[in-house]
């Protein structure tokens, strides 16, 4: 079964053709903006990183920013730096020659301030989006899809309609040879058990146990009950009294079938499949991690509802009851809220989702990409002086 | 007739109302091919739970057959399940 994608130089396949603007470091993010806005057709991104992070963190910043400028869905990606800070283009210039993503790079105390930096940029973009300009789609098997999964604004609905309902689009997409992405490792937590009966190997179910340790493990450094952040308060007031509630709702999403491998935040998997990512729930920072992971599409299932989209992957919003579909109706792409209506199943909303997978990485517009959602976070560890 | 609350596993305690119940109303829940019948003690919100039958202080909740954490006080059949009687078991850095 095909999609029809565009081929990458690197041999990837990507659902969309963005031209990137995307700044290494805080005090180039305004530039940056500039540039993007002075060529039309270009997306940008803005965030508070690039300098003063240490150790471990600036590996996490590197790999985040490295990762999402190298997803298939960029045709290219000008990096704008200052040139004095900590995580430089060059930085990041290097992990994606290694990608093989194709790049270019401006500095602004090179260029010699602000307007210099938006003509040189201007230049490079107008390059980087003429080239973007003569790929063109063609099929693509879907087992070259990677498909990110995402539960935000939840209510208890999420764990009976529209997360066992992706689980069974998941399901299918791996029957084909497809990979999905289960990520937000606090909503694992009191489901640890379902997902470590599904582990591939000894080594992936050891993995699964220590990634929620170390996650509830904050919890007790904090010396503070989860509850409150996990559920949220917005999620208790929607029904859901714990976080072992939550989680065991929230893993429906990633399916039924074995889980092939754990990777770290925004790390790419190396095996097709069900695969987990190590993240945060935060859901602009789960996205992040999971396009850094190589997700060509996201789906995104919300029973209080959200227009949470992503610069650069298109968001399939699921609604998990028919009061918010119809209620935020622009923002939702699918009801699976008519499961609990009666007049469809887990199975046939399953199906559903499948289909606009394959239609939307086929270029189908999201509700979120028409309403021009371009949400983006990475998140710090903490480590920053 | 509209279905009123599901009962996601046989195991379960609690079942989710699928839209918004009255206190006093008395409703029928299936598990599997069995139907019990519930007089509610509270009214329950959209997508709350309520008490399949009487439990006991500190006795586990479960959902999707799964322990989602533990009673607080006495439940009774019928009763609102939620914050107020029921706590999670993780994440309890204040038990630290």
């Amino acid at each position: 079964m095909n999609f029809t994608g565009y081929r990458r130089a690197n041999g990837t396949a990507g659902t969309r053709n963005h031209v990137l603007v995307f700044p290494t470091v805080i005090c180039a993010a305004a530039t940056a903006e500039m540039i993007s806005r002075a060529v039309p057709g270009t997306v940008v991104v803005t965030h508070p990183h690039g300098c003063g992070h240490m150790g471990i963190e600036t590996e996490h910043i590197v790999r985040s920013m490295s990762g999402f400028c190298a997803n298939p869905n960029v045709a290219g990606v000008l990096l704008v730096g200052l040139g004095c800070e900590l995580i430089t283009p060059n930085v990041i210039a290097e992990k994606l020659a290694a990608y093989g993503q194709r790049y270019e790079v401006v500095n602004i105390q090179d260029e010699g301030g602000t307007t210099a930096t938006i003509k040189k940029g201007r230049l490079l973009v107008e390059k980087l989006l003429k080239e973007a300009a003569k790929a063109v789609r063609e099929p693509i098997d879907i087992s070259e899809l990677i498909i990110g999964t995402n539960c935000g604004g939840s209510d208890t609905f999420s764990g009976l309609t529209a997360n066992p309902a992706l689980g069974n689009a998941c399901d299918r997409l791996v029957a084909e040879g497809g990979t999905t992405i289960l990520s937000e490792t606090p909503e694992m937590i009191g489901a640890e058990q379902v997902l470590a009966g599904r582990a591939a190997s000894e080594s992936v179910k050891k993995r699964i146990y220590e990634i929620t340790s170390a996650t509830e493990a904050l919890a007790f450094k904090a010396g503070v009950d989860i509850r409150g952040s996990e559920p949220s308060p917005g999620n208790i007031e929607g029904g859901l009294t714990t976080l072992e509630e939550k989680s065991l709702g929230a893993v429906l999403k990633g399916g039924t079938t074995e889980v092939k491998e754990v990777v770290g935040f925004a790390e790419r998997p190396s095996k097709r499949g069900l695969v987990i990512m190590d993240g945060p729930a935060h859901d602009a920072v789960c996205n992040t991690g999971m396009i850094a992971s190589g997700a060509q599409v996201i789906v995104f299932t919300t029973g209080r509802g959200t227009p949470m989209g992503s610069p650069t992957v298109p968001v399939i919003k699921v609604a998990t009851n028919s009061r918010i579909y119809r209620h935020m109706k622009d923002n939702m792409d699918i009801n699976a809220g008519v499961i609990l209506d009666g007049t469809e199943t887990i199975e046939s909303i399953g199906e559903r989702i499948f289909e606009e997978i394959v239609e939307v990485a086929s270029g189908k517009a999201t509700k979120a990409e028409i309403l021009g959602h371009h949400e983006f976070a990475i998140h710090s560890l903490g480590l920053s002086v | 007739m509209a279905i009123e609350a599901l009962v996601l596993h046989p195991k379960d305690n609690v079942a989710t109302a699928v839209r918004q119940l009255e206190s006093g109303q008395s409703i029928t829940v299936k598990i599997g091919v069995n139907n019990i019948y519930i007089d509610l003690i509270h009214a329950i919100p959209f997508g709350h739970k309520f008490a399949l039958r009487d439990i006991e202080p500190g006795e586990k909740i479960i959902k999707y057959g799964e322990v989602i954490g533990q009673a607080t006080t006495r439940i009774n059949k019928g009763e609102h399940v939620h914050i107020h009687n029921v706590e999670g078991l993780r994440g309890r850095g204040d038990r630290q």
